[in-house]
């Protein structure tokens, strides 16, 4: 019965025509996910997919760390969903997991409290003369890659699968906080049967690990890793997660949220550091991808395209399970071609021998 | 009795977040804070529904209501359909518009969000940039973000046409007119009061405590004074 409990939480994923706003962490930590989900979506998949430059943050991470009001924040997110109906878009698509909490949380404030839409629309025309219409949809990215995922298991060209020994790949997978526990029906599985990325990985061959801790927070907690005072905390339930799963030896890990991706992949480099343990079948650490660099592996682009070679757990070891053929000498090059240095070592990549030695070119 | 209870529920996340707990305690069992923390959100939803006032006054000049994360894994398993996250949210506002904050370690921190994560919206269009986070202040990060960080320009322009520039992408210069709209938003919706507010507060306890007003030295004691307590 569990197994197929996520089928219970199913929600209205549009086909086509999306508008699309951006991530504060994800452009910043993961720049080439956002350039691949727009390449699969366009290019290999043939959506339509609108963007508007004049969006822009939701003001989220300000909201979470008590220092944007609700009033402020719900002004913000109307004027994104200006931007959307002045674009002639209706269905709202967005990069980032705690906007997409963050949208579902006041369409349903809207709802419940109808008073607040009232008066966030006077706030908005008052200080910008725009007014707007709620979207028809809301999805995270990652739904629409959900939705798309059986047409780009057709267009695979690496299944998520080891070369060596033909087996599936042992995933582990996190849809990150504000995805479900807001509002569980608003992402697939809910927040007890996560099944977004799952549906993902099994589609493209992989095989998903369940463990304890599965759906434990990353452990951003917002003023709790952006305060330095307080950075004991998200490191503490980060490695509370890590100790989790390592017994299952997971290939990689594929998060939901760009702040889950980016704690995951940094967290394991502080506890190297820290304590020397590695949470990696062979003393490394465990590569940490996002979705689109998962989807985006599968449909043959390059990693150093995608902008792997900015993740600080080093990605090769997976990149060699998989049989993906990448130029070790192109990691550190720039747009021009001029090789631009290298990260200095660090021991959560010290025993993993693909990562390539450059010298000067 | 109840005057504080009554600002709290002006606000819709407490009548969203909570209707009588019958203090179970599956929030604070699943609660990441409380593993971490002296926490007990179970003990804060009870303090507020007694609606006592002095209680609930020492609760927003605690460091108490300062240690959740806002990740909500409370809220979808409380049977009741309660959000002890959201009476936080509310606690919060409400020791900030009262001044009451600054009275605890962990409530200080505002300043310094406000100053980093804050300013950054009004500067920049965005929660963060690159640049704002200092490898500096983010030894975390590790020396693969220290490269970027030093390369940005070279790194960022193999993703983005229009890293710092105006245009549609990724790591954008956002235009002025966007910039003017989203300051009338703070202007007109309480942001920027809000803003205003926490500066003045700091600025009279950074006196008290012996500082020259809120400056640099005051945000570096909030930014990373830890007194070791608070822990499990």
């Amino acid at each position: 019965m569990k197994r197929n409990s996520w089928q219970e939480y199913q929600k209205e994923i549009a086909d086509d025509h999306y508008f699309y706003v951006r991530s504060c962490i994800r452009q910043n930590f993961f720049p080439g996910s956002e350039a691949a989900f727009l390449n699969i979506l366009r290019n290999d998949l043939g959506r339509d997919v609108g963007e508007e430059a004049r969006h822009t943050s939701c003001t989220g991470i300000g909201y979470h760390s008590d220092i944007v009001p609700l009033e402020t924040i719900m002004t913000v997110v109307a004027r994104q969903f200006a931007m959307m109906t002045e674009a002639g878009y209706e269905h709202f698509t967005s990069s980032c997991i705690t906007s997409f909490g963050i949208y579902s949380e006041i369409l349903e404030t809207w709802k419940e409290f109808p008073e607040t839409e009232e008066r966030t629309r006077e706030y908005l025309y008052k200080a910008t003369g725009r007014e707007f219409k709620k979207p028809k949809s809301l999805a995270h990215t990652s739904d629409i890659i959900f939705h798309h995922r059986e047409q780009i298991g057709k267009q695979a060209v690496r299944p998520l699968v080891n070369v060596e020994t033909g087996e599936p790949l042992k995933v582990v997978e996190h849809i990150g906080c504000h995805y479900a526990k807001l509002f569980p029906k608003s992402g697939i599985g809910g927040s007890e049967f996560p099944y977004v990325l799952a549906g993902m990985i099994e589609s493209w061959g992989g095989e998903v690990v369940d463990y304890p801790e599965r759906r434990h927070c990353c452990g951003f907690g917002f003023r709790n890793y952006l305060v330095q005072a307080n950075r004991g905390y998200s490191i503490a339930n980060s490695q509370k997660k890590l100790e989790s799963m390592a017994p299952y030896k997971p290939d990689f890990i594929v998060a939901n949220c760009p702040g889950c991706t980016m704690f995951l992949d940094k967290w394991q480099y502080a506890i190297a550091e820290m304590e020397g343990t590695t949470y990696g079948p062979d003393g490394q650490g465990i590569p940490v991808l996002s979705y689109e660099e998962m989807a985006g592996l599968v449909l043959g682009y390059d990693p150093w395209e995608l902008g792997m070679q900015m993740h600080q757990v080093a990605v090769e070891p997976l990149l060699d399970k998989m049989g993906v053929r990448y130029d070790p000498a192109a990691k550190y090059l720039a747009r021009n071609g001029k090789y631009i240095g290298q990260p200095e070592e660090a021991a959560v990549n010290l025993r993993c021998t693909s990562q390539p030695i450059i010298r000067k070119l | 009795m109840g005057k504080y209870f009554d600002m709290l529920m002006e606000d819709v996340r407490m009548r969203e977040g909570l209707s009588s707990c019958m203090n179970c305690g599956v929030c604070t069992g699943v609660c990441p804070a409380a593993e971490f923390y002296c926490y007990d959100p179970r003990q804060i939803v009870n303090i507020v529904q007694t609606k006592d006032d002095e209680a609930i006054e020492r609760l927003m000049k605690s460091d108490t209501i300062w240690y959740c994360g806002e990740c909500m894994s409370c809220r979808p398993r409380c049977p009741r359909g309660n959000t002890p996250g959201y009476v936080i949210q509310a606690l919060r506002t409400l020791s900030q518009k009262l001044g009451f904050f600054v009275e605890s370690e962990k409530g200080r921190q505002q300043l310094a969000l406000k100053r980093t994560i804050g300013e950054s919206i009004l500067r920049t269009g965005f929660c963060l940039y690159p640049k704002l986070v200092d490898p500096e202040r983010h030894p975390e990060q590790g020396p693969v973000w220290k490269w970027i960080f030093d390369h940005d320009q070279q790194v960022y322009e193999q993703f983005t046409p229009v890293y710092r520039k105006e245009g549609c992408g990724a790591l954008r210069k956002v235009d002025e007119q966007t910039m003017e709209e989203l300051h009338r938003i703070f202007e007109v919706s309480g942001g920027q009061a809000f803003f205003d507010n926490i500066e003045a507060c700091s600025e009279r306890k950074a006196r008290e405590m012996g500082y020259d007003g809120a400056n640099e030295a005051y945000f570096n004691d909030v930014y990373t004074t830890n007194n070791g307590e608070h822990s499990n």
